[in-house]
């Protein structure tokens, strides 16, 4: 962000250091076979520098750096890209936002144990191909007297075996309903997945006849559309924050790497082909910063444009992004695409953020759709 | 000026809208664009209401928002330029004047010109009674500008320019150009030009006017012979009009996100583009083809995101945490998002981007917008030269080796004219 406040700077700042200290690249190599990729002190500490609190407001423990918890937390999801660092940012945060937003009283035990660190909740939210999809929910959740009943799969679910609780997005009737599931309830199973990023693990979750009070369904039963919306913009400001910090440390070491590297005499800098290559990097590279803040700012105060945006920043940095990072590779030639290199770090978190909630081309269709509606045009 | 004597940009804003309810007509979306259109009596009608929209505005207190009033201007600020180009949405507004006659000439005159230069033609141009044109570009090379052979020799308090510029938009029907010449052959090509005010349509200036591949006939080429200049319209000092032509560029690489620009809102956005992938889709009949939406959404993505750079870029700049050749970013990526855009409606389209008939609706053009449609990527300096300019300068990467640093420019290797 361009204009940053001082503390919001500081607070930025602290991140960007803790990570610099806790995770090297050379550590997260070595979590890569690691079950969870992070360890609790880790999760704990970065709870202290405010990671898990600021989308839930003060009477609930959390609080704000800037007065815009959104724009506030996009700020560590960059810094999470930068360093392509561990830890359920994303979920996690989502969940706490969606328990204080329309959780009940009974729910502030486990907000205040999410914004310490001592629990974890993830987000389940897409599911298997063909219902991939974004809106494309099919999970059944049944109302049976006192009772829901969840039947179907969830994947990927980020962190689903570290986390203690899960957000479960499904269907009863023709309307989206949500469920705060513990992952030990009778029916919950969790098998693990194998991904690209070294840092993140991912889950699949069956929900077989899994039953429970119907106090657990956060909303309304049949009407939590408008929260889901909310919460895959939120999801989407911060993947998008994540991947323009992952293309901004690719960018750097590229660019290093233009005066580091030389041929036929010359540094690899002074060839107008890679110059001109690196000026089109910068200019995708900045066209996604403004993006990004642009969406951050509108999602997080509410304002209309945010769907608009925020879908603009998710298919324009999903697509340039990709492009920027695989040419990073390319302008490394063999180095590149080595496990060595800490390149294919930054790569991996942005291929992986890429297809999470909603791939560029998803999004493009979202925008056409919203532009229909703009221009109140009839087909 | 202290800032409490400032009318205040709510004050100020519904004072422009209530004028501007009252006085301006409402109109459909204006595309910038180079399309053929108007016939040339229809142009130099729209020409003539620009200018009276201009000195309405002037009138109004609505000119000039952020030109010093000693020069007919509102000593205002770009967040009273912002608030007016809010305002003038779906309105008429004097689209020729923008663009090059307030940036980069009325700007240049502003940071380089004489006190007297500055009275005589800044409050003409904001009541709309001159229009600016860049006297820049020359027949055996635009990219290399200092490269200019244009020559103006001393002759007592004047000066004799003789040579030929040539891409100059809109020339034909247009005042004064700021024109880039050659006073001294025997250093280098950056040391020995000197810049001049021009009236285009002087004894000895013959404009021609070139046609396009689309049929437009807006490019003029313009040949100076023995035109007299006397020396009070010179800019800046003899043989130091690099220093001009440095300012020069900025300000055109600027364009509209500069804040001596009055343009409504959305023009360059939603209105005149990807809202136009949208009429072409509708015309063709294929809103419901899941391709052509994906299409429709990529116009719109480029665009949302192409103003969301403009705005961090000209941020930037103003807060000076970006140097002013950053612009050059802005540059690049409006010429190809612009091209990408012709290649879209083209692609929408489908046959009837090659064989048309009037009744086509927003399809008759795409054929012809399509071949235009390199334009976005050269007009203005093209985008390899800001390329250049974002590695050389923005990034530090190792200039171009030339060939004509230290060289007198007179010993300077040229293309042999065919
Ligand atoms: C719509 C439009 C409006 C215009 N309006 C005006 C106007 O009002 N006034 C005016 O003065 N001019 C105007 N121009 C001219 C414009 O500025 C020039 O066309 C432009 O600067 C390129 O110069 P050129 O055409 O001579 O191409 P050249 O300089 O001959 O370049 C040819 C090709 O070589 C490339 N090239 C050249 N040098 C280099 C280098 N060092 N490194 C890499 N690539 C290089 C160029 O990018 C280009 O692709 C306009 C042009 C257009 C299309």
């Amino acid at each position: 962000m361009q204009d940053l406040s001082a503390d919001q700077q500081f607070f930025r700042g602290t991140t960007s250091k803790f990570l610099d200290e806790q995770m090297p690249t050379g550590e997260l190599r070595r979590r890569r076979d690691t079950q969870a990729g992070f360890d609790e002190k880790y999760w704990h500490r970065g709870a202290d520098l405010g990671w898990t609190s600021l989308l839930v407001g003060e009477h609930l423990g959390g609080g704000t750096v800037s007065g815009d918890g959104l724009v506030d937390l996009s700020l560590v999801a960059y810094e999470f890209g930068r360093h392509a660092a561990p830890g359920p940012l994303v979920p996690d945060n989502i969940v706490a936002a969606t328990l204080a937003a329309a959780g009940t009283d009974a729910h502030a035990g486990l907000i205040g144990d999410l914004l310490s660190g001592g629990s974890i909740a993830s987000w389940a939210l897409s599911e298997p191909p063909p219902h991939d999809r974004l809106d494309d929910v099919t999970l059944d959740i049944g109302v049976d007297g006192g009772d829901v009943a969840l039947n179907g799969v969830k994947r990927p679910v980020e962190s689903a075996r570290q986390a203690d609780h899960l957000l479960v997005t499904g269907r009863t009737g023709t309307g989206l309903t949500q469920v705060l599931v513990p992952t030990d309830a009778a029916g919950v199973s969790v098998e693990p997945m194998r991904t690209v990023d070294l840092t993140r693990r991912f889950d699949r979750v069956i929900f077989d006849d899994v039953r429970l009070p119907a106090r657990t369904v956060i909303g309304e039963v049949g009407g939590a559309g408008g929260q889901v919306e909310r919460q895959l913009q939120m999801a989407l400001v911060l993947v998008n924050a994540e991947c323009v910090g992952a293309m901004q440390t690719g960018f750097d070491m590229t660019l290093e790497w233009m005066f580091d590297r030389y041929s036929f005499g010359r540094p690899l800098a002074s060839y107008q082909e890679l110059k001109h290559r690196l000026a089109d990097m910068k200019t995708w590279l900045e066209a996604s910063h403004a993006i990004s803040d642009a969406a951050a700012a509108a999602v997080g105060s509410g304002s209309p444009d945010g769907a608009e945006l925020v879908s603009a920043a998710k298919a324009f940095i999903g697509e340039y992004g990709t492009q920027l990072l695989q040419d990073c590779v390319q302008l490394h030639g063999g180095i590149g695409v080595t496990f060595d290199h800490d390149l294919h770090l930054f790569l991996r978190r942005h291929t992986v953020n890429r297809a999470l909630y909603g791939t560029p081309a998803e999004h493009r269709q979202r925008i056409a759709d919203l532009v229909e509606q703009q221009k109140g045009v009839v087909a | 000026m202290s800032t409490d004597e400032i009318e205040n940009v709510e004050a100020f804003r519904q004072r422009a809208r209530a004028w501007i309810h009252e006085n301006l007509r409402p109109v459909g979306p204006v595309a910038l664009s180079l399309r053929r259109e108007r016939s040339d009596e229809q142009e130099l009608v729209a020409v003539a209401r620009d200018r009276e929209v201009q000195r309405m505005l002037f009138d109004a207190g609505l000119a000039g928002i952020c030109i010093p009033p000693e020069y007919g201007g509102q000593g205002l600020t770009p967040d009273h330029q912002q608030a007016l180009n809010d305002e003038l949405a779906g309105y008429e507004f004097a689209m020729r004047l923008q663009v090059p006659t307030f940036t980069p000439c009325l700007a240049v005159l502003l940071e380089f010109g004489t006190e007297d230069q500055r009275r005589r033609h800044i409050p003409a141009i904001l009541k709309g009674e001159e229009i600016w044109m860049q006297l820049l570009s020359e027949p055996s090379g635009g990219s290399d500008v200092a490269g200019a052979l244009t020559s103006a020799v001393r002759d007592g308090d004047e000066w004799i320019l003789n040579g030929s510029k040539v891409w100059t938009t809109g020339a034909w029907w247009s005042d004064w150009g700021l024109c880039l010449a050659r006073t001294n052959w025997d250093v280098p090509k950056h040391r020995g030009l000197t810049v001049f005010l021009l009236p285009i349509h002087e004894p000895g200036v013959e404009v021609r006017r070139i046609e396009m591949l689309n049929g437009n006939k807006e490019f003029c080429q313009e040949f100076l012979s023995d035109v007299r200049v006397p020396d009070t319209d010179r800019v800046g000092d003899i043989d130091e009009g690099w220093t001009v032509g440095t300012g020069w560029m900025f300000h055109e690489r600027m364009l509209y996100n500069s804040p001596l620009v009055t343009v409504p809102t959305g023009t360059t956005r939603g209105s005149a583009s990807s809202s136009s992938a949208l009429d072409v889709a509708r015309d063709a009949g294929r809103l419901a083809d899941p391709t052509v939406r994906d299409l429709i959404g990529e116009a719109r993505m480029l665009d949302v995101v192409g103003e969301e750079l403009q705005r961090r870029i000209g941020d930037g700049i103003a807060t000076q945490t970006m140097s002013g050749e950053t612009s050059a970013i802005g540059r690049v990526f409006v010429g190809v998002v612009a091209a990408r855009r012709m290649t879209i409606q083209f692609e929408i389209a489908g046959a009837a981007g090659a064989a048309w008939s009037d009744d086509d609706g927003e399809l008759t053009h795409c054929g012809t917008d399509f071949l235009m449609r390199q334009t976005s990527c050269i007009g203005g300096g093209t985008i390899e030269m800001a390329r250049n300019v974002i590695s050389e300068r923005v990034l530090g990467m190792p200039r171009e080796r030339t060939l004509d640093r230290d060289v007198a420019f007179r010993d300077v290797p040229r293309a042999s004219s065919r």
